[in-house]
């Protein structure tokens, strides 16, 4: 069931004995999957289980204890360009004084440099991660006076102008109403088919088979990952949710649940 | 407009107004990055305690020599910045608890050190500060300072939007978020130590925010509130040393009063932000929202919406 990585994956991402550690407790211990672009990847497990260790550690936010992480067949150190981190929305000051363009057109930054003024290229870029997630008449808006949905869609056109290949999504769908779910399928539906690898973690077993392709189970350890149809069976979630999570050794216990800060 | 021009034919007003605008632009300037990275305690913090560092750089140097300040007021604040980070993250103390402690110690060890070492330093003048007193080595150094940090800031520009908006993401980009942010604090320190001279400790944290804050009512842009910033102090330290010098009052008061008038019209008549325009819009918009459903009420046709 679980796919052995073997670092040669030419469309994909290859994560080979991964593990990362808080104060040498494991959140995460030898992970290891392989997934091909063209993806969209649910992450389940339980509170604690390493969720959101796994995206920081995929996006270089967090130093591995072991391990290695390829895409596209080349090897990933720390952070690149290729994968986008998009955080979760309690994380954003949303009064910064920035517009819906503003914020699109940091993707952009680290490309064109630190001082050369924005090309022809860069603003078809802008333009086009606008329009692709729907967000062209909310363009000068500032960034607070977007709904919950549209400021997400202003983060995934961040990082469509980053030209990102990889997108790290924390719990994207949270607190989304029904229509503004569906429409956010759509979009990282269409992303997908662009041939974006998405992985988002996620929590509700209910909606899994409607919004994604993939499943990776995770408690610690790896339990499976895969497509739907082999990995998201009842005995895997029952072995990922009905096993307590690893929070040290047995006086630790009470951090259970703070394990993915 | 002879009340106006008169001031200028002064030689040390002249250069109290140069000094002031140059002053009031660089303190405007990184404001910008002082109020959107919330460090406004930590530059109250930093501002405070750099009179232990002048006291150690006057007994190491043997006397009032033009880098003592420099030398160790720089020393000093980044002593306490760095010592608050160590405390907050070796202990459960946060990092605003840490800093009130340090600087607060550091400001006093610097009190007892004057008086021990018998410093000629007027406190008063520390305080409130005395534009009209400055050297021509002080005007240098200002100069210098200034030329130092507004190009250097700008030419991070980028890194540090990215960075002050969201660092988790920035550091996914690759962006070292610990070296901007202590290049930011370096600038922070340098330019506190340009304005003290000349407007004292306890104003320079209105110089250095207030027009920040009052960009930040007018405008949604990042490099405005930068510039403008910058604009608005150098605007409001000229007038308040015209001010100071016609009513004959301590100028660093007279600089932040301006500079608080100007925030308190912003805060009032922003057409963006201010409470004006919060005021008047507070009518129900019952007629628009009503007008969602052309034809029929709500309560008949419970369909779906997109």
């Amino acid at each position: 069931m679980i796919q052995r990585a073997s670092l040669n994956t030419a469309h994909g991402l290859a994560v080979s004995d991964l593990t990362v550690s808080y104060n040498r407790i494991p959140a995460l211990h030898h992970i290891a999957f392989e997934v091909g672009c063209g993806q969209c990847v649910a992450l389940l497990g339980p509170n604690g289980a390493g969720k959101s260790t796994l995206l920081k550690a995929l996006a270089g936010l967090l130093p591995r204890e072991t391990g290695r992480i390829a895409f596209h067949g080349r090897e990933v150190q720390g952070a690149t360009q290729d994968f986008a981190y998009l955080p979760q929305r309690e994380a954003i000051d949303w009064d910064f004084p920035t517009t819906v363009r503003g914020l699109v057109e940091m993707g952009r930054y680290l490309r064109v440099g630190w001082w050369r003024g924005y090309g022809r290229e860069d603003e078809k870029a802008v333009d086009e991660a606008i329009a692709a997630m729907q967000l062209a008449p909310l363009a000068q808006r500032q960034i607070s006076a977007l709904s919950g949905g549209q400021q997400q869609r202003a983060f995934l056109a961040r990082a469509l102008a980053q030209q990102a290949h990889v997108f790290l999504l924390d719990e994207p769908f949270t607190g989304l109403d029904k229509p503004t779910q569906d429409n956010l399928k759509q979009l990282l539906r269409s992303l997908r088919d662009q041939g974006k690898l998405i992985i988002a973690s996620h929590h509700d077993l209910a909606s899994v088979r409607e919004l994604f392709d993939q499943v990776i189970l995770l408690n610690g350890e790896l339990i499976a990952a895969g497509p739907i149809a082999e990995a998201f069976t009842d005995a895997n979630l029952h072995q990922t949710y009905d096993t307590p999570t690893f929070a040290g050794p047995a006086a630790h216990h009470h951090h259970h649940g703070h394990g993915h800060h | 407009m002879d009340w106006l021009t008169e001031p200028f034919h002064h030689e040390f007003m002249l250069r109290s107004l140069i000094t002031g605008a140059l002053v009031g632009f660089l303190g405007g300037f990184l404001g910008g990055f002082v109020v959107l990275r919330r460090m406004s305690l930590m530059a109250d913090s930093l501002s405070h305690s750099l009179l232990p560092g002048l006291a150690i750089g006057f007994i190491l140097a043997g006397g009032l020599v033009p880098g003592a300040l420099f030398g160790g007021g720089l020393f000093a604040a980044l002593a306490v910045a760095l010592g608050a980070q160590l405390i907050s993250r070796s202990s459960r103390l946060k990092e605003d608890t840490a800093l009130g402690i340090l600087y607060t110690v550091s400001f006093s060890s610097g009190v007892v050190l004057i008086g021990l070492f018998k410093i000629p330093v007027s406190l008063t003048h520390w305080l409130f500060g005395n534009i009209l007193g400055l050297s021509n080595t002080d005007l240098w150094m200002i100069w210098g300072i200034s030329l130092v940090v507004v190009p250097l800031l700008a030419a991070l520009q980028r890194p540090l939007l990215l960075t002050l908006f969201d660092p988790t993401v920035a550091a996914s980009q690759g962006i070292r978020v610990n070296l901007l942010n202590f290049v930011l604090m370096i600038c922070l320190v340098l330019t506190m130590i340009a304005s003290l001279q000349a407007i004292g400790v306890i104003m320079l944290l209105g110089l250095l925010i207030t027009p920040a804050a009052t960009v930040y009512l007018l405008c949604d842009s990042y490099p405005k509130m930068l510039w403008g910033g910058g604009l608005i102090g150098m605007f409001g330290s000229c007038s308040g040393l015209l001010l100071s010098y016609r009513l004959n009052l301590p100028s660093g008061a007279c600089i932040v009063l301006m500079l608080g008038v100007i925030f308190l019209a912003a805060y009032l008549f922003s057409p963006r932000y201010g409470l004006l325009l919060r005021l008047r819009r507070a009518r129900h918009f019952h007629d628009e929202s009503l007008a969602r459903w052309p034809g029929a009420a709500p309560g008949d046709s419970p369909g779906k919406r997109p």
